[in-house]
């Protein structure tokens, strides 16, 4: 109920922004594509006004930025008037990009909660792999992705996995960090008491660490399943020809289809709009059953 | 069940025990040279002013902290082997539940860790519910329950390991004085029902002399006991004996112990 009326009374506001970001997008179409214009005008020896230029600006053949509604009218023909088994259609290509998403996002928080159980577990592991970890990270996952997939190819590894194995590299990490601080979150005084009923570490793990850390392994799986799909569409440029959002974008910068980039964006970003909405709509119900039904604010 | 052999009479042996915590700062000597010793179906309570080491000692015999030097015996065996054999129940100071858990399943956690029998859980969570005065609330969650109702739980879920001993950290402390009350009327009859030995920490003077058979008064830096109190008053007294002469002589000795104590620490 309380939802609900949060949800509506988000609508306005949401619409309003969304409304201006059109504004400013029509606006900055005029602004970035006028160069080109006036050059031409003046070559051409045209008479031209603002509203000819805006007018113009908005129905380019190759414009810098497109409008609005070219994007729209793309989007149209490539997700609507496709097949979605045909390899024009953004919908086979964002499938194609999915899958490996959320085979890395599932693979990545495996990998993480593993890690994590081990640096709150063996004190060794606890000094010694964290550094690695952070590491792992500062390594730009654009140079990476390539010699991953090569690497991966040469021993005969190719297709879903390698490119899963990307996404799981950018998802492993914000759930190691979480998963640590969730595991050690339960107060001493709860362990205490674990410790006069004389339990074993298994059984507070499961009874006390884990149902505690669900707070934090949500918070980072969100994080996890954005970047999953960053770690997807990245893996998918050196592969090209095999399809998916990334693939996508390459074609269109290759062939100078700005119209075609943008609409791969926009398909890329409600596909990840998705899976976050998804995981916060598992997280609610989630920390609602932790809190004994007690409503959540997250 | 895990009565001792060769001490019937003593749940609790406490001679010479002292504890050091090493700090950053140094050393801070928590508990010098107690001596105490804790028959069966005795109420206990420990008073002193904060941080004089009530709760150390407490924990101590709970195998929860170390001591350095001295000897402690729980049951006859070392509070190591005390704790293994679940000899006792502890009662936080805070009610430390889990608020994905109802009620009952909050109350039968250490039955569970223990590997009690399904029917059984159920069978002492009920028991035990009903005596602290909650039957009905059982699949309520902690949240739906007030801060006294919730130490309630606790208390039940101590009792429900069934142990001899029971020890109890302030267990009322967060509480208003008239829930308080209540719940001091109703933990005495549960000991007169049950015949459980008590240690119980507490800075009331009152609820100390009310309940316990003996009061040990302690003095902080380092915790030592000052003066140890027998407060023999009959067994179904009720709150009305806190206006008794007897019932102020008590309490006064108790505030002349205290008082002792403080001087000793402003040398
Ligand atoms: N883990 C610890 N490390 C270092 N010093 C500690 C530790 N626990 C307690 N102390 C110190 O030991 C002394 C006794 O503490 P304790 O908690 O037993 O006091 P207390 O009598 O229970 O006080 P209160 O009435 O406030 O609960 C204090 O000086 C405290 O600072
Ligand atoms: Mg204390």
């Amino acid at each position: 109920m309380i939802d609900r009326l949060r949800y509506q009374g988000a609508f306005l506001p949401v619409l309003t922004v969304v409304a201006s970001l059109i504004v400013i997008w029509y606006a900055g179409a005029v602004f970035l594509n006028s160069t080109q214009l006036i050059d031409r005008y003046q070559r051409q020896d045209i008479n031209w006004n603002l509203g000819r230029l805006a007018a113009d600006a908005w129905r380019m053949e190759r414009p810098v930025l497109p409008s609005p509604h070219q994007v729209g009218i793309e989007l149209k023909k490539t997700v609507l008037d496709k097949r979605v088994t045909s390899k024009r259609s953004l919908v086979y290509h964002a499938g194609i990009t999915l899958s490996s998403s959320l085979l890395g996002f599932v693979l990545g928080t495996l990998l993480g909660v593993a890690l994590a159980i081990g640096i709150v577990y063996v004190e060794t592991l606890d000094r010694s792999l964290m550094p690695w970890i952070i590491a792992s990270q500062t390594v730009p996952i654009l140079a990476l992705a390539p010699m991953i997939i090569v690497v991966l190819g040469s021993v005969g590894v190719t297709g879903l996995f390698p490119k899963s194995v990307i996404s799981m590299y950018l998802c492993f990490f914000p759930v190691v960090v979480g998963m640590v601080k969730g595991l050690r979150s339960p107060e001493p005084m709860l362990i205490d008491q674990m410790h006069t009923y004389s339990a074993s570490r298994m059984q507070i793990f499961f009874k006390l660490r884990l149902p505690s850390s669900i707070p934090f392994l949500f918070a980072s799986l969100k994080v996890a399943i954005a970047l999953s799909v960053v770690g997807a569409i990245v893996a998918e440029l050196p592969t090209g020809g095999q399809g998916g959002l990334g693939a996508r974008l390459l074609t269109g910068s290759y062939y100078g289809q700005i119209t075609m980039i943008w609409a791969a964006l926009i398909v890329a970003s409600i596909v990840s709009a998705l899976l976050v909405t998804a995981i916060g709509r598992a997280e609610r119900v989630a920390l609602r059953r932790l809190n004994g039904g007690q409503a959540v604010t997250v | 069940m895990n009565r001792p052999a060769q001490s019937g009479s003593t749940v609790v042996r406490i001679s010479d025990l002292s504890l050091e915590f090493s700090t950053d700062d140094g050393l801070v000597q928590a508990l010098a040279g107690i001596d105490l010793d804790i028959t069966p179906g005795e109420f206990i309570s420990l008073i002193g002013p904060s941080g004089c080491g009530k709760t150390t000692l407490l924990r101590v015999i709970a195998d929860l902290e170390a001591h350095t030097s001295g000897e402690i015996l729980v049951n006859g065996v070392s509070p190591d082997e005390a704790r293994q054999n679940r000899a006792y129940g502890y009662v936080f100071q805070a009610p430390a539940l889990y608020p994905w858990r109802t009620v009952r399943r909050n109350v039968i956690l250490p039955l569970e860790i223990m590997g009690v029998s399904r029917d059984e859980r159920e069978a002492r969570s009920t028991r035990y519910l009903e005596l602290v005065n909650l039957t009905g609330f059982e699949n309520k969650y902690p949240w739906q329950l007030s801060g006294g109702m919730q130490q309630r739980v606790s208390i039940a879920r101590a009792l429900c390991v069934e142990p001899e001993l029971l020890l109890m950290d302030e267990p009322f402390g967060a509480l208003d004085e008239i829930t308080r009350d209540h719940l001091n009327q109703q933990l005495l009859e549960l000991w007169r029902k049950t015949g459980k030995t008590v240690v119980f920490v507490t800075h009331s003077i009152p609820e100390a002399v009310f309940l316990s058979t003996r009061v040990i008064v302690m003095s902080p830096r380092p915790g030592q006991v000052v003066d140890v109190i027998p407060c023999d008053f009959s067994k179904d007294r009720t709150l009305d004996i806190r206006e008794t002469p007897e019932f102020l002589e008590i309490a006064h000795r108790v505030r002349e112990g205290l008082k002792a104590g403080h001087s000793y620490d402003d040398d």
